[in-house]
């Protein structure tokens, strides 16, 4: 008997940084049912896992273990569920920052969060934070990462919309999903180790290539959640 | 680094209105219909202003915010009387992706870092209203332009930054609606004043306004209505929408005046700036 395919259940964690309700209205506008949560077994029980995020990572993590998010979050990554850091949150994967001062990550991901440094474009020196559209690009010997990632739908060369002054430096190029470039600064705007999808723009607010990556996470989460079920 | 352009539209009850120097609001049409027109013609994000900014009719804003944000998928700035945290909160929750506050920030600057600390720095928009002073400085406005405040727009737009706010929308009264270009002298001093970005907004004609406010006035974003507004206008039929019990509709059946404006498309504009050396984003690639 086969069973009818159930809708994807994922957690976005509220940790009290950010317009989580983004996110939550991308995940409906492709079926997941999305609850915004700091509670560990709701976290515990979903399909996946968004975080979220804007402001600082000092903040960020402050935050996360007053609630006692770190450890839950941990879990998430080590069970082999998606977790997706968005802006911010993909940059709490990272081992350490240097923003504005030192701080230790979630440490997923080895490698560090460093900052814009006088970025300079065709006209002088750029603004931080870069907000606005900026493009994504395959790395030369990673398309094939791109063909097999949320991004498959994504025609390379895409705009989206980014706002952040910092980025991150993961110590494994090749799990670099898409590069970007900000003035004279080539810097990782995406990436994917295992069930680890981090992304620095904001895919809910990219127009339709950034809702094409939400159709493509949706049919993941939910292939993964059905697949599941029939072991 | 590609310059944004974000319409700006102007809403009182549930229809687009458009004034001069805030003033005399004549209804153009609907408001879901020139976003839907904008998005499809490439705008990088929006801007909803309630035009009235009561309490009074707030649902209706609600309303248009949530029907807009199901079909547009690109940042929305909601703003116009948001007093609280719990204001903001409806606003976003609503589907807003931004908000922008002026008179409350001018009443009680901490309530930007407040806003910033529960939706984050690149959630909080400034705006500010200025209007030149004799001695050629700026003083900062509110309400529409309606309140002096005292305040040197110049100081404040720093004190903005400084309690966090992710952007600043600076309008200059004086130009506001006037189709005669934006205020360049006003705009680059705060934009080179600050290290985040400054929108410029108020009195856009033609295009040339536009290059020039980036160009010499060193606009990061620019933000305008009137123009693409009746572009919008010359290629649809409002008379197809009720617009029954609300406002000044003279316009919509009579016709009338437009103001002193070559109003163009964004597509038109950004293929106008893109010549002149000024990336823009080019639509999305063809699905």
């Amino acid at each position: 008997m086969t069973k009818k395919p159930e809708k994807a259940r994922v957690a976005i964690v509220d940790y009290a940084l950010g317009n989580l309700y983004s996110v939550q209205a991308a995940c409906a506008r492709v079926g997941m049912e999305a609850i915004i949560t700091s509670d560990h077994a709701t976290i515990d029980n979903a399909d996946a896992v968004f975080l979220p995020g804007v402001g600082a990572f000092g903040n960020a993590m402050e935050n996360l273990h007053r609630l006692d998010l770190v450890e839950p979050l941990k879990a998430v990554a080590a069970e082999g569920k998606t977790l997706i850091g968005i802006c911010l949150g993909m940059q709490l994967f990272m081992s350490e920052s240097y923003e504005f001062g030192h701080h230790k990550g979630l440490d997923l991901v080895a490698g560090e969060t460093v900052p814009f440094e006088n970025p300079r474009g065709p006209n002088g020196r750029l603004k931080v934070p870069q907000v606005g559209w900026n493009t994504i690009h395959p790395l030369e010997d990673s398309t094939a990462a791109w063909q097999e990632s949320p991004l498959e739908l994504v025609v390379p060369g895409s705009f989206m919309y980014f706002v952040h002054s910092f980025y991150v430096q993961p110590s494994a190029p090749k799990i670099w999903l898409s590069k970007s470039k900000y003035g004279d600064v080539t810097y990782c705007s995406g990436l994917q180790r295992d069930n680890l999808i981090g992304f620095q723009y904001h895919p809910e607010r990219s127009g339709l290539a950034g809702a094409k990556i939400y159709r493509k996470l949706a049919e993941m989460i939910v292939k993964r959640k059905n697949g599941g079920d029939e072991q | 680094m590609y310059l944004r352009i974000i319409p700006k539209l102007d809403i009182k009850g549930p229809n687009l209105v458009k004034g001069i120097h805030f003033e005399g609001l004549r209804v153009l049409g609907k408001p879901e219909r020139f976003a839907r027109w904008y998005y499809e013609q490439g705008a990088d994000e929006l801007i909803y202003q309630d035009a009235v900014a009561s309490l009074y009719g707030r649902n209706s804003l609600l309303d248009i915010v949530e029907r807009t944000a199901k079909e547009i998928f690109i940042p929305l700035t909601v703003g116009g009387g948001l007093r609280s945290i719990e204001d903001i909160r409806q606003v976003l929750r609503a589907g807003a992706d931004k908000v922008s506050i002026n008179t409350a920030a001018m009443e009680r600057p901490e309530l930007i870092r407040e806003a910033v600390q529960h939706f984050g720095s690149s959630t909080i928009v400034v705006s500010i209203e200025a209007i030149k002073r004799a001695d050629g400085t700026y003083e900062a406005y509110t309400d529409y332009g309606r309140e002096s405040t005292g305040v040197d727009a110049l100081e404040w737009a720093q004190r903005a930054e400084e309690l966090g706010a992710g952007e600043l929308l600076v309008t200059s009264i004086g130009q506001e609606g006037t189709g005669k270009g934006y205020d360049l002298e006003l705009t680059q001093q705060i934009a080179e004043a600050v290290s985040i970005p400054v929108i410029a907004l108020g009195g856009a004609g033609c295009k040339e306004h536009v290059l020039e406010v980036v160009e010499k006035g060193k606009a990061d974003a620019v933000s305008m209505a009137s123009i693409l507004h009746y572009d919008f206008i010359n290629h649809t039929d409002a008379s197809l929408d009720d617009f029954s019990g609300e406002g000044n509709t003279t316009f919509l059946s009579h016709g009338g005046g437009k103001p002193p404006i070559s109003e163009m498309s964004l597509h038109d504009l950004k293929a106008y700036l893109s010549g002149s050396g000024i990336a823009c984003r080019t639509q999305e690639a063809a699905v």
